[in-house]
């Protein structure tokens, strides 16, 4: 497979396998790859991934909105760009997200509990990154894709690029956005990638709008064609189309564990929901382009898909209705009874090697909180 | 016993921390071939390989953030920042990611990275090449700031900030690197990395010094023992943490104190070594703490700068007003 054909060479086409109207089309050179299972058993899964993802959203939309979380930032519309790319990985491969791949959280075994008591105030996203290899949500905007690269750079040395053992080779996943393109980190990480000829897939999630500038405020050129100018290939796929991003990811992961260099997918896709919580689309965009979206939506096209060739029959839908619900209770439930840190922990995490000065204010604050016990 | 500069001091410490532990990498702009614009890595590259003395494109965010991916990948970067005023394109990614992840992760992601900076002026450079922002990384928890001020102190301070799995600003003052020659002995133990130390005792009067001006109170003490005087002088080494204990028995006996640094006064380390000295040692004050500092412009074109550097004779001049206060 070429990955510097029509597309990659910056033609305006996106790489399609399923249409908005539940329609499998090929594409000559992105074919979906179900790993040796059954393709509608693989689809099928990728729509309870789907389902269960966007009933991650909406609950802790619902969370937010009840006092129980600070804000919440929503995927609403991206739930194929993040299923179909996270089931491409392999276990080895490591992921750096933004503070929006819940998806792909979820596609990396985390609890998404762990992402609530962020979002809560209970800490800042605390879990040990190894244990999913799933990185900490950043939070500044495109500074991950740097760590992302230098992640990839310790791969290199590890010397598990290029061995052609498929249990091994490894490849890093730099998620950004469209606003985020803008940003000199992502363009310095674009670099060191290309000149070091490091495994990492930029995986932009072109959802349109950063807050409330429009993509045409970032780019006067399809987001993909930025990477002919770094010298590494660019593609761009339907974001809304999980079996087209699956397809092209996993094609890009393997480019990149080959020792091919850097590659950047653009997974062009829709914010449906607004920016976070806290943020009002109803003042800088239209309503009908939402509408135009819906037509597109993830999860719906393959709905169809899946009804119309018989692939899947009521009860498979009511059973992940009955888990999204069971999901849904248990998020409800783990968030509000989410355990409070004590205010002493802040100064022990500060350091590996505590500082005697920081130990000291330790000392001091915890004798002031404790003046007060049996006061009232 | 081996007589070296400070520059050199730094590029053996270097070469032993390399030695020691294969994780060691070498990240920065020119440190390769050329061995770094002050050959502080100067053959490095050429004994350890293009994998581990690695040249980076000139981006500085890129430097320090690729190096937070190589440190989570189970790597020891220590990072060259080629001059002091070239550090803020990489200020974000070293007080939001450097100094927080280890915060932010609960510990679960360590950060054992050392920026190395040349820092400080009296080279005749050119605007951006002089600067001392030591304070504004002392202002930022979760990072270590130390700075050196003698070939003996590079040769092994550059070794502990490397060994530590904290991350460390390392700052170099950089109009000593060619200057003095010392004989270190590399098979002595070193004085802990975070723990200042007399370089001079004396009985009527503290001057307090960290890095180029070290050299600069020296002298001042030298002269004023010539009239009389006698100034002890403490080399602080680290700014972040502060180890103060040794400053506070120094002024509980002399009474008299002077914070003297490169960096502009206002809210510099002067500041708060002076709240801290006031806060401890109220009581044993004959004076109040005076700063002598840059002053709170810009970095002066460079025929100005013996006149904005805190010399030999401000000091002195300090000296005589806390004396007679």
């Amino acid at each position: 497979m070429s990955l510097l054909g029509p597309t990659a060479q910056g033609g305006p086409e996106f790489i399609q396998l399923l249409t908005p109207e539940g329609q499998r089309v090929e594409h000559p050179d992105y074919a979906f790859d179900a790993g040796g299972r059954d393709e509608a058993e693989v689809v099928r899964g990728f729509y309870r991934d789907m389902v269960l993802t966007r009933r991650i959203d909406t609950e802790s939309t619902a969370l937010q909105r009840h006092g129980e979380l600070g804000i919440w930032t929503q995927l609403l519309g991206q739930e194929a760009a993040q299923i179909g790319c996270g089931r491409a990985l392999l276990p080895q491969d490591y992921v750096f997200p933004t503070y929006r791949e819940h998806g792909v959280a979820y596609c990396r075994g985390l609890d998404p509990l762990r992402i609530l008591s962020l979002f809560r105030g209970v800490d800042q996203g605390a879990w040990d990154p190894n244990e999913h290899n799933f990185a900490n949500y950043t939070i500044v905007i495109g500074a991950q894709t740097l760590h992302a690269t230098g992640y990839a750079m310790g791969v290199q040395r590890d010397g598990l690029v290029g061995t052609g053992d498929p249990d091994r080779d490894t490849s890093v996943v730099a998620f950004f956005g469209d606003g985020a393109s803008s940003q000199g980190d992502v363009n310095e990480a674009f670099i060191f990638a290309a000149s070091y000829n490091a495994p990492v897939v930029f995986f932009c999630q072109n959802n349109q709008w950063a807050i409330s500038e429009p993509i045409e405020r970032q780019s006067r050129i399809p987001l993909y064609q930025r990477a002919r100018g770094f010298g590494f290939p660019g593609v761009r796929v339907d974001g809304n189309d999980v079996l087209a991003v699956h397809a092209v990811t996993q094609a890009a992961l393997q480019y990149t564990r080959e020792g091919n260099g850097p590659m950047l997918v653009e997974a062009y896709t829709y914010r449906m929901g607004a920016h976070t919580t806290t943020d009002d689309p109803t003042r800088y965009r239209m309503s009908e382009e939402l509408e135009y979206w819906k037509l597109k939506d993830p999860i719906s096209r393959v709905r169809v898909y899946l009804t119309r060739n018989g692939l899947a029959d009521h009860a498979f839908f009511d059973s992940v209705e009955a888990e999204a619900d069971e999901l849904g209770v248990r998020l409800r439930e783990g968030c509000k009874s989410m355990p409070e840190q004590h205010p002493l922990a802040i100064f022990d995490q500060v350091y590996v090697d505590q500082t005697p000065e920081l130990t000291e204010q330790r000392d001091t604050f915890a004798a002031y909180l404790a003046s007060f016990e049996g006061a009232h | 016993m081996t007589k070296m500069t400070l520059a050199k001091a730094l590029n053996a410490g270097l070469r032993k921390a390399m030695e020691d532990d294969p994780k060691v990498l070498l990240m920065g702009e020119d440190v390769g071939k050329l061995g770094g614009v002050f050959r502080i890595t100067d053959g490095l590259q050429k004994d350890f390989g293009e994998d581990r003395v690695i040249d980076s494109p000139l981006a500085e965010s890129g430097i320090i953030g690729t190096a937070v991916g190589v440190a989570m990948r189970g790597y020891r970067p220590v990072c060259e920042i080629q001059f002091d005023g070239f550090v803020y394109p990489a200020y974000d990614q070293i007080v939001s990611q450097v100094a927080k992840l280890h915060f932010r992760t609960h510990g679960a992601v360590k950060m054992p990275m050392v920026i190395r900076i040349p820092y400080g002026g009296g080279i005749g450079a050119v605007e951006h090449h002089s600067e001392s922002p030591e304070a504004q990384f002392a202002h930022t928890p979760g990072l270590k700031v130390v700075t050196c001020s003698n070939p003996i102190d590079g040769y092994w301070m550059i070794q502990q900030a490397i060994a530590s799995d904290d991350p460390i600003v390392f700052l170099e003052p950089k109009r000593q690197y060619h200057a003095d020659k010392a004989d270190i002995d590399e098979t002595a133990v070193p004085v802990p990395l975070f723990s200042s130390r007399v370089a001079r005792p004396g009985a009527d009067l503290t001057l307090l010094a960290y890095g180029p001006t070290v050299k600069t109170c020296l002298k001042v003490a030298e002269a004023a023992a010539g009239e009389g005087r006698s100034i002890e002088v403490v080399d602080l080494r680290t700014l972040s943490p502060l180890d103060l204990e040794p400053v506070y028995d120094s002024v509980r006996r002399t009474g008299r104190a002077i914070v003297v640094h490169e960096a502009h006064t206002n809210l510099g380390m002067g500041s708060e070594i002076a709240a801290r000295i006031t806060e401890r040692c109220f009581y044993s004050l004959q004076a109040p703490v005076l700063r002598v500092g840059g002053f709170d412009t810009p970095y002066p074109p460079s025929r100005l700068e013996e006149e904005y550097l805190p010399d030999l004779d401000r000091v002195l001049d300090a000296v005589d007003r806390s004396l007679e206060f």
